[in-house]
């Protein structure tokens, strides 16, 4: 404790003399919680005795005042500006000890489990209103191309992908290698290993490039929208812009969806070209599949729609994480800590909702046999 | 109390700039213990900075800055920590932890500084959050679901948490309903009385000034202008000292404050 700063203190006592509780010494926030609280036996309180007394001095004076029975008059011996300190600790004191907390019964725990799931359908009913929302607004942009923020779109643009074309060449790069790597030494088994370049290109072409740009784009440009929405409606930018007629969804949801709808396709084929690239450059390394080999067999055996398949997967991906991070940023409320919250929530729903329609479009795409 | 003869806070030569922007050259003040004094100035003056200098947050680049007769800046950490037990701060919209509720707000100090049993520390952080006038439903909220008052009241119950000698206010009326800024002067003057507090306030409120401020400090080209009660303010022969004292509002103030016979 730092008290070494305060002058020197008399240590506070409580006596009983003649029914009467005297104290005396400094009652003080770091002293009081040493004197003794069980019940004592007294009429009066007499406080002539106390040298300096704070606000918990005061409280423990007037709880002792009230566990003696007696009412606040029992106070004797106070000076002026204690008194008034009294008076307004006694104006401050909580009515009676709180009740505790009961223990929840099972049908409390029933209600949470209905309370839940009632929150859980609002958020799916809402999210599904808001997407219902964005599209009517990019569908709008057909009818009046005007309306579209040109400047802003191409700020998102540049901001969700040419800024995030290193990050997605390399880690398309690297799983490429990775899978090179792992699958000729399987394949080494059966002597197969030149099917190394059909795993690479079909796992490359048609799941792993688009599905692990989109995992980055949701934590990059995800988190970004729901963390610059966020604040600005933390802010009352959004509420301002309500109030001079401007659409925030026209003005800050439209842009940032369009421009990943736009460049997540192109980041794919990015992340395509290099997956492949790095492939190529581990299976000549590796098994000693030149280039003109591999470039030969990936276009002799892989056929395009691997390719497309993983394309036509890019925009709806795209329209997922940009719709899950714009709606949480609108849900930010007044505090800093409801931002984070919603940031991380933000991330962590659009990549399993993008892992979930990802296996919806295997279903599909099962079904139309390609 | 130990009445000191001198002044509880003690300003001498300060001098801060920011930049190429100065905007303190050669500040002197004294504060008296047991006085509440008010730091007027226009916008940009640095009465924010003043406070955040006297108290630690922000570093001057020249001068001297005394609390207790002892230094902010060349002291050892452990002095600094003692010293800063004895002064509770307000800023300007409460600066409550987001995270904690009000009660918890109230708490943290006591948490920090204090070891008492967790009972006692929540009924004397009860009281305190009562003592600033708050409701005791207002006690388990989270600062996000508290008006503006509201959160500048939760901040003051924090800032006495520990029952300091001196409390600094940042703006403490600014944003409030009139009644409500009255009501909280009254708290503040109520407080000085019973807890024998020394009060720093920054405030732009006429009606704070004359309502409980002892004296006033007017900041303005880079230093204290001059300090003295509101009456000696009036015969200061300045022109922005004469704008902000002597204008419609200050007039309107004055007769607010003569209405009520204080």
């Amino acid at each position: 404790m730092a008290d070494q700063d305060r002058e020197a203190r008399t240590a506070p006592a409580l006596e009983l003399r003649d029914g009467c509780a005297v104290l005396s010494g400094d009652l003080l926030i770091g002293t009081v919680a040493a004197l003794p609280r069980e019940p004592v036996d007294a009429r009066s309180v007499d406080v002539s005795g106390v040298g300096r007394l704070d606000t918990a001095g005061a409280w423990f004076v007037l709880d002792l005042a009230r566990r003696t029975g007696a009412d606040s008059g029992a106070i004797s011996g106070a000076g002026e500006a204690q008194a008034l300190l009294l008076e307004i600790v006694r104006n401050s004191m909580p009515d009676a000890p709180p009740a505790p907390a009961a223990l929840s019964s099972l049908v409390d725990r029933l209600a949470d489990v209905g309370r839940w799931t009632h929150g859980g359908c609002r958020v799916a009913v809402e999210m599904t209103g808001f997407l219902g929302q964005v599209v009517a607004a990019l569908a709008g942009l057909f009818v009046r191309p005007g309306r579209l923020r040109l400047t802003s779109l191409v700020h998102h643009m540049q901001e969700v992908g040419w800024n995030a074309i290193p990050i997605v060449a390399l880690m398309a790069f690297l799983i490429g290698v990775v899978l090179a790597f792992q699958g000729s030494s399987q394949l080494r088994q059966f002597g197969a290993e030149v099917f190394v370049v059909e795993l690479i290109a079909i796992a490359v072409l048609r799941e792993l490039g688009i599905l692990l740009t989109a995992i980055i784009v949701a934590g990059r440009s995800g988190s970004a929208f729901t963390a610059a929405i966020g604040s600005m409606k933390m802010r009352e930018e959004i509420a301002a812009m309500r109030t001079l007629g401007l659409d925030p969804i026209q003005l800050l949801v439209v842009p940032r969806v369009l421009a990943l709808i736009v460049m997540l396709p192109i980041l794919g084929f990015i992340a395509d070209v290099s997956g492949l690239v790095g492939g190529a450059i581990m299976s000549w390394i590796e098994l000693g599949v030149s280039p003109v080999v591999f470039q030969s067999r990936l276009v002799a055996n892989v056929d395009l729609w691997q390719f497309a398949v993983g394309i036509i997967k890019a925009p709806f991906f795209a329209l997922i994480i940009g719709v899950i991070g714009c709606y949480e940023g609108l849900k930010v409320g007044g505090d800093a800590e409801s931002l984070g919250r919603l940031t991380s929530t933000s991330v962590v729903v659009a990549i399993f909702m993008v892992i979930v329609a990802d296996a919806l479009f295997s279903v599909f795409f099962a079904l139309v046999g390609i | 109390m130990t009445a000191g003869a001198g002044p509880i806070i003690r300003v001498r030569g300060l001098a801060k700039s920011f930049g190429n922007h100065a905007v303190h050259e050669g500040l002197d003040l004294d504060v008296r213990r047991g006085e509440i004094i008010g730091i007027v100035g226009g916008s940009g003056t640095g009465k924010s900075v003043l406070l955040q200098q006297i108290v630690g947050l922000v570093k001057p680049d020249a001068g001297r800055i005394e609390v207790f007769d002892q230094s902010v800046r060349d002291t050892s950490q452990a002095d600094y920590r003692a010293l800063r037990r004895r002064w509770g701060v307000m800023f300007q919209d409460g600066a409550l932890f987001s995270s904690l509720t009000v009660r918890e707000n109230v708490e943290a100090p006591m948490r920090e500084q204090l070891n008492l049993p967790d009972g006692l520390r929540e009924t004397l952080a009860g009281i305190k959050v009562r003592m600033v006038g708050l409701s005791d439903s207002a006690q388990d909220k989270h600062p996000s679901d508290l008006s503006g008052g509201m959160r500048k009241r939760a901040g003051l119950a924090r800032a006495i948490a520990l029952d300091p000698e001196i409390v600094f206010l940042d703006e403490p009326t600014a944003g409030l309903d009139p009644i409500g800024a009255a009501a909280f002067d009254t708290l503040i003057g109520r407080l000085r009385t019973a807890l024998g507090l020394t009060v720093f306030m920054v405030t732009h409120d006429l009606d704070s000034l004359h309502a409980i401020c002892d004296r006033v400090a007017v900041l303005a080209e880079k230093k204290v202008l001059t300090v003295g009660t509101m009456a000696e303010m009036m015969d200061v022969d300045h022109p922005w000292v004469r704008e902000y004292f002597d204008g419609p509002r200050a007039r309107a103030a004055q007769a607010g404050a003569g209405g009520q016979g204080a």
